[in-house]
């Protein structure tokens, strides 16, 4: 059979689950629409807030970002799983025993204060937003590469199956339909690998693979550094960043993470606080899986690529490489005449130019696997995006109807009536991602590394603070937020878009790159929060007491807030 | 006293907290970034150990880390009678 057809035959199960998920699950309440009525198991909980953490950009691009930058990708790897250690340890189980539904929610109760939480609320949709663009791209980009329909009908499918699961069954229709496509998209990227693994270096696990050695005994990586030397790249094991930046830039995907709402909500979901904890522990494990292989696959494909491409006649190359070209993602220009491909880090001598999406997507089939595991990596490909999306359109939803409409415009709404609010935002939430997904504006690409940063500079000090400090008071923390917000911003536009006069790599603050800022800007709200709640009165006792009760895992303050 | 036992429980909790972001600490940053280049002189099979540590290592570490937090909290609840 062919790949189109296998396309549509797992494409079409997995919707169907999905779908069938979804009507299910359907939410009664608005407990059951924001936090799926609290009561998922832990296990449950790990695995919908694995799909929900690993997007689009974890299951296509990162592999590929990993296999151009070899060692500088590290900051991904580590990046992205160690916010969960702060996550596990910092966040989760208190605000589990807060018990509300939303983080503004926390920030809004914790510094008594609407204007903080107005500020989270802000924080909360700018992030989401950003994020969210990018996820309905990559639907976009595997339907019209796997089902040769147009970029902007995948968009429009996609859109049609969030809105079906997460306008119907909220919270609770989104969790059951994640962990079955935490399953969907393990599969489709473990299959893959373990098969190239083999073929490679006869071990079938990848993590120990990339270790092993090829069929003429030479340690891969040990080829892959010197094919990189040959053609005059950066040694892959070493990478070109400085270390300064490395470090920042890890520490900001890091405590970003552990910042980010749509993250932070799955917690609230669990029973109790010790389930909390328990489900920090289990989303990890299930986010290494993938996040242990990727960087196997990074170098897997990078050897075979290379080696497949360079110095080989254009004429005589597989299939896989006219019909990736054909959608724009591998470039071909034979500079110099002869026919054959130099594949070269000198900018003009270089004739080849692959885009880092490609070396998940296109790796099956530069590989010579089955047609069938070619459809299952787009079936994957989607289970990310779409359970990502659903989860970012669930905190949105619940910030305008919860946070902003309950809490703020109208605190006398009905349990009905909110419950119907949530639904209408969610439907324009949904349209609006859809928008953005058709109309991509060209600073998605460079505004996720800015969710990252705002998250960094604004929720993760807030909430840590609110935590471990009986003595920060609304000032403090709505001071915090706001420069570090604003540092945060003036930086990235600067840097990313001119603004403010531009500047080069050259005039970066101490050598730090705007990815890496988010730290910088993160100890700036420390500083200003703990300096400025020094100098103003302290928070009102029955505050204090909150902080008490919710560093303790049960007794009289076991969450509830109905 | 209950306001003694939940301070008592708060500073134990922040004594694991220490100790496991310490460990947190050493195996991503210094590791896998700082000490990347000494440690890449040492072999790990096919690896360079700090490239190692920077792909693989870390994230194993971050794993057993918060299993291990989930076993000591656990037994802490339970010495102090907050697990019910």
């Amino acid at each position: 059979m062919s790949i189109q057809i296998w396309t549509w035959i797992l494409v079409g199960i997995t919707f169907a689950l999905y779908i069938g998920i979804a009507i299910w699950s359907r939410a009664g309440s608005t407990k059951e629409f924001y936090v799926a009525g609290g009561g998922v198991s832990p296990l449950a909980n790990g695995l919908a807030t694995a799909a929900d953490w690993m997007s689009a950009a974890s299951f296509i691009s990162m592999a590929g970002l990993i296999s151009f930058n070899g060692y500088d990708g590290s900051v991904y790897l580590m990046g992205w799983t160690g916010g969960y250690v702060l996550l596990a340890l910092l966040l989760a189980p208190y605000l589990r025993k807060f018990g509300k539904f939303t983080v503004p929610d926390f920030i809004g109760d914790r510094y008594y204060s609407n204007v903080a939480r107005s500020v989270a609320v802000f924080c909360a949709l700018l992030v989401s937003f950003t994020y969210v663009a990018g996820q309905m791209r990559g639907v976009g980009l595997v339907f019209s590469r796997f089902l040769e329909v147009d970029i902007n009908t995948g968009v429009i499918i996609g859109m049609i199956i969030v809105l079906f699961y997460a306008v119907l069954g909220g919270m609770k229709g989104i969790t059951y339909t994640q962990v079955a496509q935490y399953c969907v998209l393990i599969f489709a990227f473990m299959v893959p690998a373990i098969f190239i693994s083999i073929q490679m270096t006869g071990n079938p696990i990848p993590q120990l693979g990339f270790g092993g050695v090829d069929e003429n005994g030479v340690y891969l990586l040990d080829k892959l550094d010197k094919l990189h030397k040959e053609l005059g790249f950066a040694e892959y094991t070493s990478g070109s960043k400085s270390t300064l930046d490395v470090f920042f830039i890890t520490a900001a995907l890091m405590v970003g993470t552990a910042g980010l709402p749509h993250v932070i909500v799955r917690f609230f979901t669990v029973k109790k606080v010790a389930d909390a904890r328990k489900s920090a522990g289990w989303a990890l494990l299930f986010i290494a899986i993938l996040y242990t292989t990727a960087p196997a696959i990074a170098v897997f494909s990078r050897t075979n690529l290379i080696e497949t491409v360079n110095q080989k006649e254009y004429a005589k190359l597989p299939e896989w490489f006219s019909n990736w070209e054909k959608t724009g993602l591998i470039e071909f220009n034979d500079k110099n005449k002869d026919g054959k491909v130099q594949y070269l880090a000198n900018a003009n001598k270089n004739e080849l130019i692959v885009d880092k999406d490609i070396m998940v997507l296109a790796n099956p089939e530069i590989a010579q696997l089955p047609n069938w595991v070619i459809a299952l990596v787009a079936a994957g490909g989607l289970a990310a995006a779409l359970s990502t999306a659903a989860g970012l359109l669930l905190v949105i939803s619940s910030s305008v109807s919860h946070d902003l409409i309950k809490k703020m415009i109208n605190p006398k709404i009905s349990e009905k009536g909110e419950l119907v609010a949530a639904r209408l935002s969610a439907v324009v939430a949904v349209c609006v991602a859809g928008y953005f997904g058709i109309n991509p504006p060209d600073f998605v690409a460079a505004t996720v590394a800015l969710a990252f940063g705002l998250a960094a500079a604004s929720f993760f000090p807030a909430i840590v603070l609110g935590i471990f400090s009986k003595r920060m008071n609304k000032e403090g923390a709505i001071a915090g937020m706001v420069i570090g917000i604003l540092l945060m911003l003036f930086y990235m536009l600067k840097f990313k878009f001119d603004w403010f006069g531009g500047g080069t790599k050259e005039d970066w603050w101490f050598g730090i790159s705007p990815e890496g800022f988010g730290t910088v800007a993160m100890f700036v709200n420390f500083i200003a929060s703990v300096i400025i709640s020094r100098f103003t009165p302290k928070p009102p006792t029955e505050v204090q007491e909150i902080v008490e009760l919710i560093r303790i895992p049960s007794g009289a303050g076991e969450a509830h807030n109905h | 006293m209950p306001i003694n036992k939940s301070k008592k429980y708060w500073k134990k909790n922040l004594k694991y907290l220490t100790i496991l972001l310490s460990v947190w600490f050493l195996a991503s940053f210094v590791f896998g970034i700082l000490l990347v280049d000494e440690l890449n002189a040492i072999r790990f099979g096919g690896f360079k150990l700090g490239f190692w540590f920077a792909q693989q290592g870390s994230i194993y570490v971050f794993v057993i880390l918060i299993f291990i937090y989930i076993k000591l909290m656990n037994s802490l609840d339970k010495e102090f009678g907050y697990n019910k």
